[in-house]
């Protein structure tokens, strides 16, 4: 046993030694002999890395089978010229950086990816440039994979002809970390995926949703920035998603919205900022989930709350300069909401301890009249609406009458 | 020098003024008479341009003047009811109309003498009596100097002396040249000031001539009398 | 013109020496200073001004200016029997009203914001504020006048003016709210709008909302709607009928004045 032991642990030294010892830079230059990718992978050896000098390549579709490690050197370009997938890696340990990936072919059979990644693992792709791809980056049934620092830029028009900035579909305990993307058809698309984090994003004028996350359980999603997406972020069919620190802005439309959740359980929404959008919030069918210290400011509905939601807390929100604070589709309220801040309570706290003496109603009158009667909004801050609201915050007939934060703060929370 | 040409002029239903054309003859003083609401101060207050006329033509120099307001500053006019801003003083009223005619006050300074205004001038309008705001009016018409003055009422609610002074004012100015109308219900002081009579009722001339015609007309010796005479429906007029 | 400037500045020491005025600038002093100190928002503050302005400036405009000419009626009188046009009167009386009224607004918000420093990010809406309300008050001056020059009894002109401004304040977003819901099932949001227009509180509510709720009105699904909130259009078309507002009852004003009879 114990020889055996040694023998392995020799053997194995000696592999690893003679891994170290292939692992050679080849260099590919349009000057010199390996003037072309295809070219540097067919000479590779695994773990080889492979820089490539600056220049425009156009190589078709690129299969990656080695685990090789590509470098981007003063900014080369590899261009699908509208037709087709960039890299389509099949090997375990491929990291891509510094490489600037052009005009992955827009089709509707195939998902054409700048860099697709299948059936891998330990993957990296990093400090990229991705212009006027169909998918940017795109891993599918990968794991411990990571999408970090990169740009993304797209100039689809509509969102049949446009692909995702990053795309996940069924993989695990991967990083998407400080990318940028913009004008794709979702910023950054999970399907299927799990213990994954997704952080300081930024997803701006996405056709679709920013971010775009189903059947995704046990994620969790931080300081990302999600503005003026068509849609805003929607989050949907998954259970324990953390999302902390987020913000939501300037997510403009009928149907766009801050954050949209659907058939969310046992999820926490804690510290995000949600500013200006048309609805910080819709919330349908989540049961469970605790929406604790964020920030709703000058939207027009901080949230939407449909009556299939049930047992979720609202804990020390701010609530500021909402057009409506709070909207819902019924008169019955399971969820509770306690101890926020409502810059339009107008209570007194005569005992000074910080918390208003009086309950505050958050569904008024007018915001269910504007939900069932579009039209009406044009009469927002008249005269006429306010004594409506007044008259049914004294006898509530088509409010919810359970729905009452018990103890409103005075001041704004911090 | 002033004329009217078929003047028209209703309040609502009621017809105050019927085809009036008339001739004011310059340099003397014409009594417009008439019972109440016969459309005396209608008539000055159209020649004045505060009303309106519905038809008709009001000429003066030969020139129409309903559409104008320059014509104004050869007029002096004292309404039968005063009225000015009420927290101004004597004097800054004055002043202000003054500045608003862009003429200064010539000649007749000693009128506030005459109708011992002096211890009121730097009161306030509002404190005023009736009595004294007549005053005030009538110093404003006169003050100014101008070619045609307008008196409604004149000495209605002045004291006897203030009234018999304005009444020698009065005639003082028809013998500088000036044309004057002049509204009042005083005989005495009719017979005592005018030279030509206009005689309204409901809103039609009657009469129009010389003082001296119009009691040779009624055969009555006493001006009163020859009113009332021919306010009379059976009156014959010839 | 000078004779204008000359009505415009006695009628302005007149309204600088009147109660109301002090009074009517105070309260703005003393409400834009407790707004903006003691509202920890901007936002907040703004929004709680604005829903005063709506009010308050129609009334305290249509009433005062409907008084002031009833009030004026002895200065109107003496300088009609002056060498002066009736257009000259007219233009010094109703800047002599509209503009204290409108300063002491002005400035009584515009201090009060100034004195408590409150932040500036809000920049946007206090000038919509400011214009609304200056508009406002030039608008209901307008109408004042009309109504006063219209009916000769001060009673009946004052009942008329209250009743305006009752109708164009309440009742009217009462009547647009039940037509919404009345034809609901119908495409009547084009109607909506443009009736919304007519009225000129309204018409300054919705530039006011132009700036201020934008995120709640993009949730509008209308596309004419979305048209009118969501390009300049919407700010075009209200200011222009602002001026309209103003300017028409002002003609008709001084249209009826010049055949009034004194």
């Amino acid at each position: 046993m114990r020889v055996n032991f040694s023998i392995s642990c020799i053997i194995f030294f000696l592999l690893a030694i003679q891994i170290k010892t292939y692992a050679d830079k080849i260099i590919v230059d349009k000057n010199t002999a390996i003037n072309s990718i295809s070219k540097a992978i067919e000479i590779a050896n695994p773990y080889d890395e492979v820089i490539i000098k600056s220049g425009h390549y156009k190589e078709g579709n690129i299969i990656i089978t080695k685990p090789l490690k590509f470098i981007g050197e003063n900014n080369p370009v590899i261009d699908g010229e509208n037709q087709n997938e960039i890299f389509t890696v099949h090997a375990d340990d491929v990291s891509i950086s510094g490489i600037t990936f052009k005009n992955a072919g827009v089709s509707f059979l195939k998902e054409n990816a700048a860099v697709r990644f299948e059936n891998t693992k330990n993957g990296i792709v990093s400090d990229c440039k991705f212009y006027g791809n169909f998918f940017g980056v795109y891993l599918a049934k990968s794991k411990n994979c990571k999408v970090l620092n990169n740009y993304f830029e797209a100039y689809g028009k509509k969102e049949t002809s446009s692909g995702n900035g990053i795309h996940l579909w069924y993989c695990r305990d991967s990083e998407i970390s400080g990318n940028k993307i913009k004008g794709h058809r979702d910023g950054i698309y999970l399907e299927f995926v799990k213990q994954t984090t997704i952080s300081k994003n930024y997803g701006s004028n996405n056709l679709r949703y920013g971010l775009h996350f189903m059947f995704s359980d046990s994620c969790r999603y931080y300081t990302n920035h999600f503005e003026k997406n068509s849609a805003g972020v929607a989050v949907m069919y998954s259970r324990y998603v953390d999302m902390e620190g987020n913000m939501f802005n300037n997510n403009w439309g009928p149907a766009s919205y801050g954050l949209l959740l659907k058939d969310i359980s046992r999820s926490k929404i804690e510290r995000n900022y949600f500013i200006e959008n048309t609805t910080g919030i819709f919330i349908e069918g989540c049961d469970g989930s605790e929406f604790l210290n964020n920030q709703f400011e000058k939207n027009g509905w901080a949230i939407k709350l449909m009556a299939n939601s049930m047992e979720n807390i609202f804990i020390s929100n701010n609530f500021i300069a909402n057009t409506f604070d709070l909207s819902t589709n019924s008169r019955q309220n399971f969820n509770k909401f306690n101890a926020n801040y409502w810059s339009k309570y107008d209570g007194y706290d005569l005992n000074k301890d910080g918390i208003g003496d009086v309950p505050y109603r958050p569904v008024k009158l007018y915001s269910i009249m504007a939900q069932q009667n579009e039209p009406s909004l044009i009469l927002l801050n008249s005269l006429f609406i306010d004594l409506l609201n007044i008259a049914e915050s004294v006898f509530p007939s088509l409010t919810p009458e359970t729905l009452v934060d018990e103890s409103p703060m005075m001041r704004k929370l911090n | 020098m002033i004329e009217l040409k078929n003047i028209e002029k209703s309040f609502g239903k009621y017809q105050v003024l019927k085809d009036i054309s008339l001739n004011i003859e310059p340099g003397k003083i014409t009594a417009i008479v008439g019972p109440n609401g016969s459309g005396k101060t209608t008539i000055i207050k159209s020649i004045l341009g505060l009303v309106k006329p519905d038809k008709g033509e009001i000429l003066i120099n030969n020139k129409s003047v309903i559409k104008e307001h320059l014509y104004r500053k050869d007029i002096g006019y004292m309404p039968q009811v005063a009225s000015f801003p009420d927290n101004l003083t004597v004097t800054e009223v004055f002043n202000m109309i003054s500045d608003l005619r862009k003429q200064s006050v010539n000649g007749n300074a000693n009128l506030i003498n005459i109708l011992q205004l002096e211890s009121e001038m730097n009161k306030k309008i509002k404190t005023l009596s009736g009595g004294n705001k007549q005053k005030v009016s009538a110093c404003i018409a006169l003050m100014f100097d101008p070619k045609i003055i307008i008196l409604d009422e004149p000495t209605a609610g002045l004291d006897p002396v203030a009234s018999a002074n304005l009444k020698k004012k009065i005639i003082e100015q028809r013998d500088a040249g000036k044309t004057i109308i002049l509204t009042s219900h005083i005989m005495t002081e009719i017979e005592e000031l005018s030279d030509n009579i206009l005689f309204l009722i409901e809103g039609k001339i009657v009469f129009d001539g010389t003082l001296k015609n119009l009691v040779e007309l009624s055969g009555q010796a006493k001006l009163e009398n020859a009113i009332a005479a021919m306010m009379d429906k059976d009156f014959k007029w010839n | 013109m000078e004779l204008i400037f000359k009505i415009i500045k006695f009628e302005f020491s007149n309204a600088l020496r009147s109660k109301w005025i002090l009074f009517y600038f105070s309260f703005f002093l003393i409400l834009s200073f407790l707004m903006f100190n003691f509202e920890d928002e901007t936002g907040k503050a703004v929004l709680s001004l604005m829903n005063i302005v709506l009010i308050v400036i129609p009334l305290v405009s249509i009433i005062f200016g409907t008084m002031y000419v009833y009030n004026s009626n002895d200065y109107i009188q003496m300088v009609l029997c002056q060498p002066l046009d009736r257009k000259s009167l007219y233009f010094g009386l109703y800047l002599g009203n509209a503009i204290p009224l409108a300063l002491s607004f002005v400035v009584g918000i515009l201090a009060g914001f100034i004195f408590t420093g409150a932040n500036t990010e809000g920049i946007a809406p206090i000038l919509i504020l400011t214009i609304n309300g200056f508009a406002l008050t030039l608008i209901f001056t307008s109408i004042a006048f009309l109504t006063a020059i219209k009916f000769s009894y001060k009673a009946k002109g004052l009942g008329a003016s209250i009743l305006i401004w009752l109708m164009l304040a309440v009742i009217y977003d009462g009547l647009i709210l039940f037509v919404t819901y009345f034809f609901r099932d119908y495409p009547i949001e084009n109607i909506i709008l443009g009736i919304s227009l007519i009225n000129p509180i309204d018409l300054a509510r919705i530039f006011f909302i132009l700036d201020f709720n934008i995120s709640a009105l993009m949730g509008y699904t209308g596309a004419l709607f979305n048209k009118f909130f969501g390009t300049s259009l919407g700010v075009l078309v209200s200011s222009g009928l602002l001026i309209l507002w103003f300017v028409i009852p002002f003609l008709f004003g001084l249209r009826s004045f010049n055949k009034k009879d004194f």
